[in-house]
């Protein structure tokens, strides 16, 4: 059903007479031509985008709980395409080109707010890092602005100009950049590709893969074996699990980023900012609530959840540049696993066994990356081949050395 | 969490820092598969949930490289020794 | 005036004056603000988040959902605060929130009108079209009626402070149950910490009137916390909220000042306690559900167990005739609570078809009306006026102003789901029960689901032994005390069917039955799902009201029962934490520590301009009167190095000291160079490389005698490097014999550089014929006596590209060496110089530092493959190998001058072919670090080339947009000033 503003009178006039599911609720069929694991936004992404831009609609997307119960539903709602490297920054520039259609794509308001992220600038070595930076997002057409402090502080007048320990000395803005609802970006796609005839079904664990000989054929779930021409994996979090299923070591650890909201509070911060000399960024919500986060608790888990220093460094981080902040409360915190890889940058791969696909590897960013990571994954599908935006991201770059370390940091996953 | 140092007891975690999975030992560098060998010993991990083996160092304690084994899933931890022998004394 | 003429635990002999909503009213020492407001009269406290309705308040506790205000004014100003939790002071101001313009009369109000049109979900399916208006109109629009509070826009100045704290038993929840959990434990001799998030101890001993032994329950529980204070191995922490499970850590605030205007001088306005617990029982009780109906949330409607704290404890009677809502016999006490404090009670309904006669009798002996089997429709009036009740097919309408719920009662289980158990359902009390706790906590009394008294005196005293016991002592019996044992009937109710649009489950978020059936048609029936589609249990409670009516209400309409519907998960904290208590006093310029270089009063003094370098303040420049600008004061100290002698402190380096027999054998396999064969009294400079191949850091490395050697490195590797090292001794090579040490912090190190260097060093060291240049030749090492026998170090290293050498002695002794150098220098005019006029000669120089050293770049990235023996093994040679990484047309260090020596070259900016588009394919490289050089009289610059040095002489174009920068440059040589060195030979 098409969302419109007479359906919405309607359906508001009749006591929601004219409501239906957002999908289609079904059960597994015998056999697809593609089965997705992972029912996040890059699953259901890569799901939509298959059976729109490629006419595979054999689909199913299936998903261990609930969609969109992974990191999409757990991250900071931040979109942004401010990358240094050319394997990275046309990648994430279509992510935001796509963003930018994505409620007219989707007939669903998933709320993206071009608000713009500001960068904070502490010295000037971070600046000449951050021109860089800006230089090439120019070059890639992701536009970026360079802000002196003054301009800092009329976009941010409540950060600490005075007394601050790192003081500001301007930022790096990307002006397209801004934030979206997380959760709608979910049901939007899970909408969007169920309308073309995705099947998404839900509390449908992968247990384990069926074999013919290399040749991947279908998975063994907890609602039976469903066999496909084609398994994708998008089950960022998890991916090191079930590739063990396969005997695959993967250049990825498991660690766990929190995130926090703060009791609703009446807007006063338009802009996504994060700190540059200390381990915070932030953005307000359209309910109120401050959105932040800051550093990965520093050690491998899975367990979905966060420990106290690592709340109190972000509220440490936050209180540095926003002292008035002290009398705010902290209202949530909560826990996502993210596949961490070994130079910070994702995979998407045809392969590496026969009829398996990989798409893992987001590391603490995966959000912003949904609509190009379900684009792209969606032709590495369909094309047997990678897309060129994401050619990058493949797996045997480790081997060769063709890295796509932003960071610089190298094989430490828990420091990028 | 707490992570029992066997020289110094049990301490805050924030006294430590984590460098990740316990692999090794560091490949031969004159094998003739070298390069494989250290491609799997830098870049491939496990990466279970559960037990992991795992490197922390004791920086503001005894300076001791600890090799911890610690449930991913729970945080419960298993075991800790030193990471490479006895620390001399 | 609502305050009744007798009890309650308020001090009557005081009168406290406090002010909300502008107008001034009088409580009493031991009211909550709640309390006074009620028995003020004020029923009206705050409006709705969504439609703007108006509430009252609700509960007693930390639960309330609607009653938050925005308290105090100013810096202290305080956004979101539950009224019920807030201890009056005088001078207290509170203020309401969300209301345009007022809490009487509220514009936004009018949203009412149309929530037919803006339930659940209605965000997503509208405000598209078109597609540019979201940004521009439909946002700020919703923005605009975002939040509740308002930020304060001025520093807090209170303080926070942090603590840690150690027990072998941890009690939450100072109530009956929790009492005798911490006096059995005590009595065993385990060191006990009894946390309570109010500020009396008792809990629901001091709501309820009940008798335990000979006292009654607040004698009782006054008495027992008597004894626990007493006690040296208890401390009992009152106003402490325990709101995380943490891994072996709980996490707590203690509100040290809040119930004071302003704190006492030198105490904190809370504190953060991070508590280690060996074992934890949780009796933090339950509270009542509220039952969702036509018009739950009119002020005037509350639930019965606060009803009963506001009676018995507050003496404040929140209404003059009441009915009273139940399906629980707790409610019944509390009805006859209110009409023995002479409330007139106009019915209770309970849903139920049967209760205990021991009720019904004690009822008929009030003349109190009892409806069975019967339900409230509707309730009338703001505030409330009056009730539908049906009961036995009869309906009729009951004129009151007040009405006391209780739907059952939902267990405090919240802490023991912070480890992601799930609580269960449990038909038997209808109610969810944590099955799943964190390690070690167990849960007692009523939020283990016990609601009898005496079974909670019980299973708190076997709890309380069990933990004692399990945490090594033997267990002392205490004596259970005899009190009422009338057992406790509830049954689930949750839901009034049939209801139109403003049956509320969630309070805080405006969630009402209509939302959870638009839910659950479009598909949204996992209960995520509903609490995202919803906001059900999103506000800052936390959905300890609300989860469980919608999720029941979810079943319900789904056809399901409640385990099939799923139960949700509580995340920390317990109740909001204020970011201060979370942050302490790592605030404005203590956020992180201030490392100052041992001369950085010496340079202080000389009025040096300085720069945060990491934790460190190092002296930028030093502007001398008549600098016409700070880039005209650098050149000025660069021009004085090259032509005279100047000195700048690099104590900042990391410096690693290490001793023993196998030292060379250890830096040949760290660094890409070979350091066995360097002799005694030499030092090298060296690369070292993680073993990805990538270059880590760099270096020198002086041997100052047989087994004793002492590394640099830069600053801010300091602390890699040395845990490094420390990996591959005890990890790597444990066979090696070295012991080490970081000696950063003990050696202040001063640089002298220019021509006229040695004759500085010369009257500073004890023995100038040691300096000679043929004694200490170029990268020379060695200990000398300076300033008339202090023990220090001399070498010969250059990163000016003068002559030069490094001077270390002890740290305390900086200030001195560093006067001692100027006193010397005077004759050459020696000037000190800072950071940038180093950076600025590193550059003339071509020496790479921390923009190239990015963990990007491989040592021949930087053009020192020629340093990467060929010979041995050393960290990071195999993968250095990787074909990628030896590709020729890598970025590659170069050095770039504009063609134009007018423009002005930057850091940061792009390199592409002249002519070629600006595209991502002709974009080649960039420049790294660039300076106004005054030895050359222009810009010169190093960075990084596709092609590298095989591109010297080209022309390419120098782009920089983000500051407007575009001009031609020629690529060449990035080392520009005395490329062989020889002006640090003489």
């Amino acid at each position: 059903m098409r969302y419109s503003l007479f359906n919405i009178i309607a359906n508001g006039l009749t006591g929601q007479r004219f409501s239906s599911p957002a999908w289609r609720q079904v059960a597994p069929k015998p056999a697809y031509d593609v089965i997705i694991v992972g029912g996040g936004g890059h699953g259901l992404a890569t799901a939509y985008y298959l059976a729109k831009q490629h006419g595979v609609r054999n689909v199913a997307v299936l998903e261990k709980g609930w969609i969109g119960s992974g990191n999409s539903g757990r991250n900071t709602t931040i979109i942004r395409s401010n990358y240094l490297l050319p394997g990275n920054e046309p990648f994430y520039e279509w992510s935001m080109k796509l963003w930018e259609g994505l409620e007219q794509d989707l007939n669903y308001n998933i709320m993206v707010s071009q608000r713009g992220i500001i960068n904070l600038i502490h010295n000037d070595a971070q600046r000449d890092v951050y021109v860089r930076r800006g230089n090439a997002m120019i070059v890639n057409g992701a536009g970026a602005r360079l802000l002196d402090r003054e301009e800092v502080r009329s976009y941010l007048p409540f950060l600490d100009f005075d007394n601050a320990r790192f003081p500001v000395k301007g930022g790096m803005m990307q002006p397209r950049a801004g934030t979206a609802r997380h959760d709608a970006v979910v049901w939007g796609y899970a909408r969007g590709a169920s309308d073309l005839g995705v099947d998404i079904i839900q509390n449908c664990e992968v247990t384990g893969f069926l074999r013919d000989g290399d040749a991947i054929t279908g998975v063994a779930t907890t609602r039976g074996e469903i066999k496909a021409k084609k398994v994708a994996l998008a089950v960022a979090g998890s991916t090191s699990r079930l590739a063990g299923k396969l005997d695959l070591k993967l250049p990825i650890e498991s660690f766990v980023l929190q995130a926090f909201i703060s009791e609703g509070l009446k807007p006063f911060m338009e802009t996504v900012f994060t700190f540059g000399a200390g381990h915070f960024y932030c953005s307000q919500s359209d309910k109120g609530e401050l959105v932040f986060g800051g550093d990965l608790d520093g050690y491998n888990s899975y367990a979905q959840r966060g420990n106290l220093p690592t709340v109190e460094d972000v509220c440490e981080g936050g209180l540095a540049l926003v002292p008035q902040l002290s009398r705010v409360r902290l209202l949530r915190q909560w826990a996502g696993v993210c596949d961490m890889s070994m130079d910070g940058s994702p995979i998407i791969q045809v392969g590496p066994l026969p009829g398996l696909y990989l798409n893992c590897a987001w590391n603490y960013g995966g959000f912003k990356a949904t609509p190009a990571s379900g684009w792209c994954f969606a032709h590495t599908i369909a094309k047997d081949e990678p897309h060129p935006l994401s050619a990058a991201f493949r797996l045997d770059r480790f081997r060769t050395g063709h890295l796509i370390d932003e960071k610089g940091v190298g094989a430490s996953p828990n420091l990028h | 969490m707490l992570i029992p140092c066997p020289y110094c007891g049990a301490r805050d975690s924030h006294e430590f820092t984590y460098r990740g999975a316990a692999v090794g030992p560091r490949p031969d560098p004159a094998r003739p598969d070298a390069a494989d060998a250290f491609h799997d010993y830098v870049y491939l991990r496990d990466n279970p949930a559960g037990d992991n083996a795992e490197y922390w160092y004791h920086g503001a304690g005894c300076r001791s490289w600890l090799k911890v084994v610690r449930d991913t899933t729970t945080h419960e931890i298993k075991s800790v020794t030193g990471a490479g022998g006895e620390v001399k004394p | 005036m609502s305050r009744l003429s007798s009890g309650g635990f308020i001090d009557r002999s005081r009168i406290v004056k406090f002010s909300f909503d502008g107008k001034s009213y009088s409580g009493h020492p031991g009211d909550t603000l709640a309390s006074a407001l009620i028995a003020n009269d004020v029923k009206l406290v705050g409006r709705s988040f969504k439609y703007h309705r108006p509430r009252g308040i609700l509960t007693a506790g930390s639960e309330e959902p609607n009653a938050l205000v925005s308290l105090r004014k100013g810096a202290r100003h305080e956004p979101n605060t539950r009224a019920t939790m807030v201890e009056l002071f005088d001078g207290l101001e509170a203020f309401p929130q969300n209301v345009t313009p007022s809490l009487s009369f509220d514009v936004m109000a009018v949203n009412q009108l149309i929530s037919r049109f803006i339930g659940a979900g209605f965000y997503y399916k509208t405000f598209m079209w078109p597609a540019s208006f979201w940004e521009k109109l439909y946002e700020p629009i919703v923005r605009g009626s975002a939040g509740l509070g308002t930020t304060p826009n001025v520093p807090d100045p209170d303080h926070y402070e942090k603590a840690s704290a150690f027990c072998d038993v941890l009690v939450i929840g100072a109530g009956p149950t929790g009492l005798m959990a911490a006096l059995t434990a005590a009595r065993s001799g385990a060191r006990v910490i009894l946390a309570d998030e109010d500020y009396l101890i008792g809990g629901r001993l001091n709501s309820e009137k009940v008798t335990i032994g000979d006292r009654d329950g607040a004698q009782f529980s006054a008495a027992v916390a008597a004894e626990l204070v007493a006690m040296p191995n208890v401390k009992v922490m009152s106003r402490t909220t325990v709101f995380g499970v943490y891994d072996d850590s709980y996490g707590a605030v203690e509100r040290v000042s809040d119930h004071l205007a302003v704190p006492a001088p030198y105490q904190p306005r809370q504190r953060l306690w991070r508590i280690a617990a060996k074992h934890t029982v949780l009796a933090a009780g339950a509270i009542d559900r509220p039952i969702v109906f036509d018009g739950n949330d009119r002020p005037g409607i509350m639930l019965a167990q606060g009803v009963q704290t506001y009676i018995n404890r507050f003496a404040a009677a929140p209404a003059r005739r009441m009915a009273f809502f139940t399906s629980s016999d707790g409610a019944w006490v509390a009805a006859f609570d209110a009409a023995d404090a002479g409330v007139e009670i106009a019915a209770i309904v309970d849903a139920r078809r049967t209760v205990a006669d021991r009720l019904l009798a004690e009822a008929r002996r009030r003349n109190i009306r009892t409806l069975l089997g019967g339900a409230v429709t509707a309730a009338h009036g703001s505030p409330l006026k009056s009730v539908d009740v049906v009961a036995d097919g009869k309906r009729e309408r009951l004129a009151v102003d007040g009405l006391a719920m209780s739907g059952g009662y939902s267990p405090n289980v919240q802490l023991a789901c912070h480890h992601r158990g799930r609580p269960q359902w449990h038909p038997e009390i209808g109610a969810l029960l944590a099955t799943d706790p964190p390690p070690r906590m167990k849960l007692a009394g009523a939020a283990n689901g016990s609601y009898a008294l005496s079974a909670c005196l019980a299973d708190g005293a076997a709890q309380g032994a069990e933990a004692a016991v399990a945490a090594g002592f033997a267990a002392k019996t205490v004596a259970l005390p005899r009190c009422q044992d009338d057992p406790v009937e509830v049954q689930a109710y949750w839901h009034v069917k049939d209801t139109a649009h403003f049956a509320f489950v969630d309070f805080q978020t405006d969630v009402s039955v209509k939302d959870i059936e638009i839910a659950a048609k479009e598909g949204f029936i996992p209960v995520e799902h509903l609490k995202r589609y919803t906001a059900l249990g999103m506000g800052a409670d936390q959905g300890k009201l609300s989860n469980f009516n919608g999720l029941a209400i979810m079943a319900d309409i789904t056809g399901r029962s409640i385990p099939e519907a799923g139960t949700t998960i509580y995340r920390p904290p317990y109740t909001p934490v204020s970011m201060g208590a979370l942050t302490g006093h790592h605030r404005a310029k203590d956020f992180r520590p201030t490392r100052l270089t041992p001369t950085h009063f010496w340079a202080k003094r000389l009025g040096a301009k300085f720069v945060e370098t990491g934790m460190w303040l190092r002296a930028q420049y030093f502007p001398r009167p008549g600098d016409k600008d700070w880039l005209a004061t650098v050149q000025r100290e660069v021009t004085a190095v090259r032509s005279s002698v100047g000195m700048i402190d690099v104590s900042t380096f990391g410096k690693i000291d290490l001793q023993g027999p196998d030292v060379g054998k250890l830096l040949d396999r760290v660094y890409v160079n070979t350091y066995s064969t360097l002799p005694v009294g030499k030092a090298r400079y060296g690369v070292m490389l993680r073993e990805d191949g990538m270059v880590m850091d760099d270096g020198t490395t002086a041997h100052l005698s047989d087994d004793h050697w002492v590394m640099t490195t830069t600053t801010v590797n300091a602390v890699k490097v040395f845990s490094h090292l420390e990996f591959c001794l005890q990890v790597l090579w444990p066979d090696l014999d070295v012991r080490m040490a970081s000696i950063s912090e003990q050696w202040a190190q001063i640089a002298l550089a220019g021509p006229n260097a040695r004759k500085v060093l010369e009257k500073i060291v004890d023995d100038p014929a040691a300096v000679a240049n043929e004694a200490l030749p170029v990268m020379g090492a060695k200990e000398a006596k300076l300033m008339g026998g202090i023990a220090g170090r001399v070498f010969r290293l250059s990163f000016s590209g003068e002559l030069g050498f490094e001077v270390a002695v002890p740290a305390r002794h900086g200030e001195k060496l560093a006067e001692a150098m100027m006193a010397a220098g005077k004759e050459f005019g020696i000037t000190p110089y800072g950071t940038e006029a180093l950076a600025m000669m590193r550059i003339e120089k071509g020496h790479v530092s921390g923009p190239e050293l990015n963990g990007q770049t491989t040592v021949a990235d930087l053009g020192l493959g020629k340093m990467a023996s060929k010979k041995k093994d050393y960290i990071g040679r195999v993968l250095f190998e990787r074909p990628d990484l030896t590709d020729e047309n890598r970025l590659g260090y170069v050095g770039i001058v504009p063609v134009d020596k007018r423009n002005v070259l930057r850091a940061g900016t792009h390199l592409m072919p002249l002519g070629a588009a600006v595209a991502v394919a002709n974009d080649h490289g960039f420049v790294s670090s660039a300076t106004q050089s005054p030895t050359f009289g222009h810009a010169v610059g190093v960075g990084f080339l596709a092609g590298g040095a095989k591109r010297i002489g080209e022309k390419m174009r120098a782009y920089d947009p983000l500051r407007g920068g575009d001009f031609e440059v020629e690529i060449c040589s990035p080392y520009f000033y005395d490329p062989q060195g020889e002006r640090t030979r003489v």
